[in-house]
This record gives structure tokens, C-alpha cells and sequence, in this order.
């Protein structure tokens, strides 16, 4: 697939964001938006074994999406890789839908981990690449782990632990958009360097400047392995990425457009 | 008679369980000479894996490692029950993944360590657990079987395991979420889990010898809890109590009340942690201080 394929997708999927959040009238569209590149180059261009009709295939690549709450970035996302139709968003964080607030393997088809509990996620990736070396299994486990997410403990535990089983088969992507709930993460607890802490806990880190530039995730996400490190993707990006008014606002973290609002967006996202 | 440390048993069971099953890797937090992991680390080298001081990471690795095909066997100090309990609800309970927490040194017989050590709500929060099996040993041998039945489940199960040697029993029938009747009796029934039923036996010969025909059940699962057996022998001895080394909020004394619910019995009461911490001590000064011995247990059965 080519990258202008890809950034097509990549609109279609912010677009699927914007319709689901406006309907369920909730949701985190800005932590979604900002990992749209992430999702859709995992999702249709570098995990292996994805597929719809054998969601449980054992070797497939294996996602877990740390940053929970930016389940609708990874609905819209599963949902042009086919693996349920668009009227699944009619549900999303209503009763008796598949879409629940946040990603649940028991329900979702194509969800790897149930999610939201911040931390967590890269703990069980960390899991699963232990695992799959245990087992022989060849699959290679993608994290997406938010910026305001890695001041839970959890993340440095789970760093400690993949450093010293020489997880290779592992990448934590780190979805640096600079907000969260209350403000800037400098505003509520600063993050310091961040590239420097990771690869002081063992990771082979990757800088991508624009991380939603398609062609810069693509590359850092094909990057040869390091062998016996993990490895963490630096992707530098903009909360709320492709709606203009959303885009640097710390407000839409997690509250969903109007229907004006929502009809602004999607007419920004055509084409 | 013979005695032996419920963990050692617990020990023991995973190695044998290690060897009929290549699936079973065990994961410790720093403590394998104490919750005795070491011996299936010893035997199973490439199969133990120690996660350092780090509870919650282990329970979330145990997750992970579970979706490849693994049964991860988590073990730390039953206090720790709390540090990890977001990964145990979230992490494990919540998608129903495959992973048992045999989890030691529960209660205020731990002793020197103190309160801070000492578990007396482990029972309580594991209970609530959705998807979650809970068992509670009263010996080595019946400790053997609950290992072997959490491997049977498919989902989370926790057992409770004590620290300090204890009684092991003739063998008895064995069955998830079914108690055993240990004595027959008329008069009262005590109902006990875990270690307390060397009390309780102590407390039911001493009632024996005061003219009192009490009849005793344990219950080595906790949940699914057997409601019918402990509604049987309510109704049929009248006056109930529960004996554990737990908080008797949450706990034994609550599954037990759960169950009776409704019955009009002439009495009902709970001989446990009264809603309070443990301190430092020998156990058994501890299990005194706390009105947790025979003869204590016995009084209270006979003051009512």
C-alpha cells in the first residue's frame, strides 16, 4: 500500500473518530487524533498475521493499546481493516455495543488487551513479548503508551522488567502530543527528558520529529530490530491532529463535538 | 502428628504440577525463599521467572504471558494482595485471563513482621472479584488438590497460604466450592477455613468435654462458596459462628452470613479480626491476643 493510500486511510479513520465521539456524545477525540499515523501504519502496513476472519490467529503480531482511552483512534482503526462494519459507532459507549469506553478483548473483535487502567497496558505487552520468547512464538507485541500515562510507576517497572529479558520483540510507542487532562504535562507533572530516561531503562530509542508525518512512522516502525533491547518510538505529535479547531487544545483531551462541531470537522477531513 | 507449612505444600504442588504440565511457569516478586517458589525454580529454571520487588508488573506480565498459551503462577506475600490489586481486577479478572495467585504469609500468624505485613482483607478484596475462584487450604494436603484444581480452571484463581507449619490431616473428599463436614454435631456449628480449623478441633473438644455437641465444617473455597451445605447445617444446629484469621468483615464470617440470610437463627457470630490491624509477636501470642485459640473460641461458643 502506498503512503498516499495510507494517509487516505488515515482521514477516513479520523473521520470515524469524529462521527463516533459526536454520537456517543463522549469520548477522547485529541489522543486519538494525535495517534492516528501510529494505528493505521500498525494496523494496514506493519503487523504481521491481522486478520479479520482469524482474530485469534497465535503467531499474529500482537497490540495492545496502553493509552485506553484512545479507543476510538483504534475502533476507527479496526474498523477499516475490517474487522466489524461503521454502524458498530451507532454503540460506541452505549449499552450492549462492542465499542465499550475502553477497549475490551471480550467484546471488540481485533482487541489484544482489555485497556484504560493507565500503566497497565505496557505491563501486559511487556507479558505477551515474554511470552511469545518463552513459547517460540515469532510475533513482535506494538504498545501505544500516552505522555501523561508514563508518570503511572507501572511504565518503569514494566521498562525495568523488558530491558532485562532482552524484550527485542517488543516496541512501546510513546505518543508524545505534550497535553493531558488538567494541561500541559509540564504544567502537571513534567516529563523531563524523555528520550533519555527510556534509554537509560535499556530501550533502543528511535526520535521521530513529526510523528504525524505517515512517512516518518513508517520508517522508525520498519527500523531493523536492536537485538536484545526493546524499543521505544519517540513520536512527537499534535493533540487533536487534522481538526483545526481541536489541534494544540488541551479542552478536547476528552469531550466530543457537537453536531455543528462534528460537521465542521468531518467537511475539514474529506478528501 | 505430622506438620507442615501450607506454603511449603503449595511449593511442592507446583513442582509435581510443573511436571505434568510444560505450560505452568511461575512467576516470583523477590521472594521465593519464602513463598517457596524456589523449589520449582530449582527444578524449572527456564520456566520461573522473578519479576524483582515489582507486584503489580508481575501480575500484568502473568496477564501477558497468559495470552501465549502459558498458566502463570504469581506468588508474593498475601499483603501484596493489595499493592497489585488494580492489575488483578483490571489486568487479569476483567478479560477472565488464566493466572493463579498462591499468595503466602496471610494472616496475623506471620508474626515478627508485624501489622504491616500481616493480610487480614486478602479474602475479602479477592472476593469480590468477578471471574475470580478463591481457595483458603486448612492443610497440606487439601493445599495439593487446590493447586491442581486452579490449574484445571480456566480464569484467575487466588489460594491463601500460612506461614507457619500446621497440622496435616487425614484426606478428604475434595470438590470446588463444596465444604467438608469435618465433625457431625446438634447443638452449634462452627464454620473455619485456612489454618483455624486446628483451633476450631481444639474448641470442639473442649465444647465436647463441657457437654456441648458442636458440629464442624471448613470450607476451602471461599468462592464459589457452598451455600446449600452451610444452610443445611444452620438450620439443622441452630446457633452458628465462624472462625477465621481474617477481618470478620469481608470474609469466612460474610460468605457465611450471605448464605443464612433470611434463616431467624437463635444466634449468629463471627470469631475473627475485629476491624482492626495486627502488631509484631510470636503467632501464638498473636492468635491469643486476638481470641483466635481453642480454648477461646470455646468460651465464646459457650457464653452464647
Amino acid at each position: 500500500m502506498d503512503i498516499q493510500q495510507l494517509q487516505s486511510i488515515c482521514r477516513q479513520v479520523r473521520r470515524n473518530i469524529i462521527t463516533m465521539t459526536s454520537k456517543a456524545g463522549a469520548g477522547h477525540p485529541g489522543g486519538s487524533l494525535s495517534a492516528t499515523e501510529a494505528f493505521v501504519a500498525l494496523y494496514f502496513d506493519v503487523m504481521k498475521g491481522v486478520d479479520p476472519q482469524d482474530d485469534k490467529n497465535p503467531t499474529r503480531d500482537r497490540f495492545v493499546l496502553s493509552k485506553g482511552h484512545a479507543a476510538p483512534g483504534l475502533y476507527g482503526t479496526l474498523c477499516e481493516r475490517g474487522f466489524f462494519g461503521r454502524e458498530a459507532f451507532d454503540k460506541f459507549r452505549q449499552y450492549g455495543g462492542i465499542l465499550q469506553g475502553h477497549p475490551d478483548i471480550k467484546k471488540c473483535p481485533g482487541v489484544d488487551a482489555s485497556t484504560g487502567s493507565l500503566g497497565q497496558g505496557i505491563s501486559i505487552a511487556v507479558g505477551m513479548a515474554l511470552g511469545a520468547k518463552h513459547t517460540g512464538n515469532p510475533c513482535h507485541v506494538y504498545t501505544i503508551i500516552g505522555d501523561g500515562e508514563s508518570q503511572e510507576g507501572l511504565v518503569w517497572e514494566a521498562s525495568m522488567a523488558a530491558a532485562h529479558y532482552k524484550l527485542d520483540n517488543l516496541t512501546v510507542i510513546f505518543d508524545h502530543n505534550g497535553m493531558q487532562i488538567d494541561g500541559t504535562n509540564d504544567e502537571v507533572m513534567s516529563l523531563g527528558d524523555v528520550g533519555a530516561k527510556w534509554r537509560a531503562f535499556g530501550y533502543d530509542v528511535i526520535e521521530v520529529a513529526d510523528g504525524n508525518d505517515m512517512q516518518q512512522v513508517l520508517d522508525a516502525l520498519h527500523a531493523p530490530a536492536c537485538p536484545g533491547k526493546p524499543r521505544l518510538i519517540h513520536l512527537h505529535t499534535l493533540k487533536g491532529k487534522g481538526v483545526s479547531y481541536m489541534e494544540g487544545q488541551v479542552g478536547w483531551h476528552g469531550k466530543a463535538p457537537n453536531a455543528e462541531q462534528a460537521e465542521a470537522a468531518l467537511k475539514e477531513l474529506e478528501g | 502428628m505430622e506438620k507442615k507449612a501450607i506454603r511449603v505444600a503449595y511449593g511442592e504442588a507446583i513442582v509435581k504440577l510443573g511436571e505434568k504440565n510444560d505450560k505452568v511457569v511461575v512467576l516470583d516478586a523477590d521472594l521465593a525463599a519464602a513463598t517457596m517458589t524456589n523449589g520449582f525454580k530449582k527444578a524449572y529454571p527456564d520456566r520461573f521467572y522473578d519479576c524483582g520487588i515489582a507486584e503489580a508488573n508481575m501480575v500484568d506480565m502473568a496477564a501477558g504471558m497468559s495470552t501465549m498459551g502459558l498458566i502463570p503462577f504469581c506468588s508474593t506475600f498475601a499483603v501484596f494482595a493489595g499493592r497489585s490489586y488494580d492489575q488483578i481486577r483490571n489486568g487479569v479478572c476483567y478479560p477472565n485471563f488464566n493466572v493463579k495467585f498462591g499468595f503466602s504469609h496471610a494472616g496475623i500468624t506471620l508474626g515478627e513482621d508485624g501489622g504491616s505485613h500481616q493480610a487480614i482483607e486478602d479474602i475479602a478484596i479477592m472476593r469480590v472479584l468477578p471471574n475470580m475462584t478463591v481457595f483458603v487450604p486448612s492443610d497440606a494436603t487439601e493445599c495439593y488438590k487446590c493447586v491442581e484444581a486452579a490449574a484445571e480452571i480456566d480464569g484467575p484463581v487466588f489460594i491463601r497460604t500460612a506461614r507457619l507449619p500446621s497440622p496435616v490431616y487425614e484426606e478428604r473428599p475434595f470438590t470446588v466450592g463444596k465444604g467438608n463436614v469435618i465433625k457431625d454435631g446438634k447443638d452449634c456449628v462452627i464454620f473455619t477455613c485456612g489454618i483455624m480449623l486446628e483451633h476450631c478441633l481444639e474448641a470442639v473438644q473442649i465444647l465436647a468435654d463441657n457437654g456441648i455437641d458442636a458440629a464442624l465444617v471448613s470450607h476451602h473455597t471461599l468462592k464459589p462458596f457452598d451455600e446449600e451445605l452451610t444452610r443445611e447445617y444452620a438450620a439443622k444446629c441452630g446457633k452458628v459462628f465462624t472462625v477465621e484469621e481474617h477481618s470478620i468483615i469481608g470474609g469466612l464470617g460474610d460468605a457465611v452470613a450471605s448464605s443464612l440470610c433470611g434463616m431467624g437463627l437463635k444466634h449468629f457470630e463471627k470469631i475473627g479480626i475485629n476491624d482492626e490491624f495486627g502488631q509484631s509477636g510470636k503467632p501464638a501470642d498473636l492468635l491469643k491476643a486476638y481470641g483466635l485459640t481453642g480454648a477461646q473460641i470455646a468460651e465464646r461458643v459457650m457464653k452464647a
